[in-house]
């Protein structure tokens, strides 16, 4: 859910990583905060168990230069991973502009990425939203492992409808910034598309 | 099925400021923010925050969420306020239309009842302004409209060039 404050002229955007527990989504998002110079980011709030598992949320914020006298800011979520969590998942979905699926290309991780799939869509549902119609990108994290499976099985499997994706190796910051700038031109082409109004 | 997206304008942003700031004046808070639903600030009054306001707002946005999930799950429709009581500052949050939170940050120099008594009083002005903003969006002006060809185009480059690896 866009917001547009016409009064200080900024346009602030949701975007959700989303995917199995231990995929990747916080590394994600920790090595965008890493790279990023600090007059671009906001503060890295990471809400997480002593064990580093994401436990409600993580948020970043990130400031793009003025265009045309508007500042855009995104706001990059991320989702506790394990299944144990669906409540929390479900409401750091509301309101997003746009979804990363973060799958784990580990071979062992197959089952865990199609339950987070099929997890994703029945979340969605409940807000009257749908992949394909909402901006969503695919990222095939964790491309280093031994047991990795082939991108083409992957894609085959878990993204037969073809939305574009991305390798990645999350932690060394291989793919991440290719699938953030995917997701969030995506998404301020459909800010530029879609009607206002509820 | 279209999602929903709201704007504040230049009009609505300066009646929620003044409410606002009748609040802060009124109840004799530190600060006072508005924040939507999915965490993003509206507006804030009172004085300058020492703290991170967009780590706030997407926080207060969360405990919000969080809270009516729990309410829902004990057989309640909804907890229309919360109160976080701390040492020297505390917290007074009201649910006002379509899910924006107002946030009253208050000290020791005020008390919770006059907080909660004023409050109340916001909440139904924001509650009309809120409303009214949804309603002005069904007919939104063209002419408010700046996301055309070269707006994206100016956005894309700078994506590119935050992301330039």
């Amino acid at each position: 859910m866009s917001l547009i404050n016409y009064s200080s002229r900024e346009i602030n955007c949701k975007i959700v990583y989303y995917g199995p527990g231990l995929g990747g989504k916080t590394s994600n998002i920790q090595y965008i905060y890493d790279k990023l110079a600090p007059e671009t980011k906001g503060k890295l709030v990471t809400l997480a168990t002593e064990m580093d598992r994401t436990l409600f949320f993580d948020f970043l914020p990130l400031e793009l230069g003025e265009v045309k006298g508007f500042k855009t800011r995104f706001h990059l979520y991320t989702v506790p991973g394990q299944v144990y969590y669906n409540a929390s998942r479900k409401l750091i979905l509301r309101g997003c502009d746009g979804v990363v699926f973060v799958g784990d290309s580990s071979e062992a991780r197959f089952d865990a990425n199609v339950e987070s799939l099929y997890n994703l869509h029945e979340n969605l549902k409940e807000y009257n939203l749908e992949l394909g119609k909402i901006p969503f990108v695919m990222q095939w994290n964790k491309r280093d492992l031994p047991d990795a499976l082939p991108v083409a099985e992957l894609n085959e499997e878990l993204n037969p409808e073809g939305f574009d994706w991305f390798e990645a190796i999350a932690y060394k910051g291989d793919g991440v910034f290719d699938t953030l700038k995917c997701v969030a031109k995506q998404v301020l082409r459909q800010l530029q598309t879609q009607p206002a109004g509820v | 099925m279209v999602r929903a997206e709201w704007a504040i304008f230049e009009e609505d942003y300066w009646a929620i400021t003044n409410a606002l700031e009748a609040l802060v004046q009124s109840a004799q808070a530190r600060h006072v923010l508005l924040v939507d639903r999915t965490g993003q600030m509206i507006a804030q009054v009172g004085d300058s925050p020492d703290f991170d306001t967009q780590s706030f707002a997407s926080l207060c946005a969360a405990d919000f969420e969080a809270n009516f999930a729990l309410a829902k799950l004990i057989g309640e429709d909804d907890f229309s306020t919360l109160y976080h009581q701390g040492a020297r500052d505390s917290m007074y949050l009201g649910k006002i239309a379509r899910g924006v939170v107002l946030a009253v940050v208050f000290d020791k120099s005020t008390t919770l009842g006059l907080v909660r008594l004023r409050v109340r009083r916001t909440v139904e002005e924001l509650n009309v302004i809120i409303e009214g903003l949804y309603d002005k969006l069904q007919y939104r002006n063209e002419e408010y409209d700046p996301f055309d060809q070269e707006f994206s185009e100016g956005v894309e480059q700078e994506i590119d060039n935050l992301f330039a690896d």
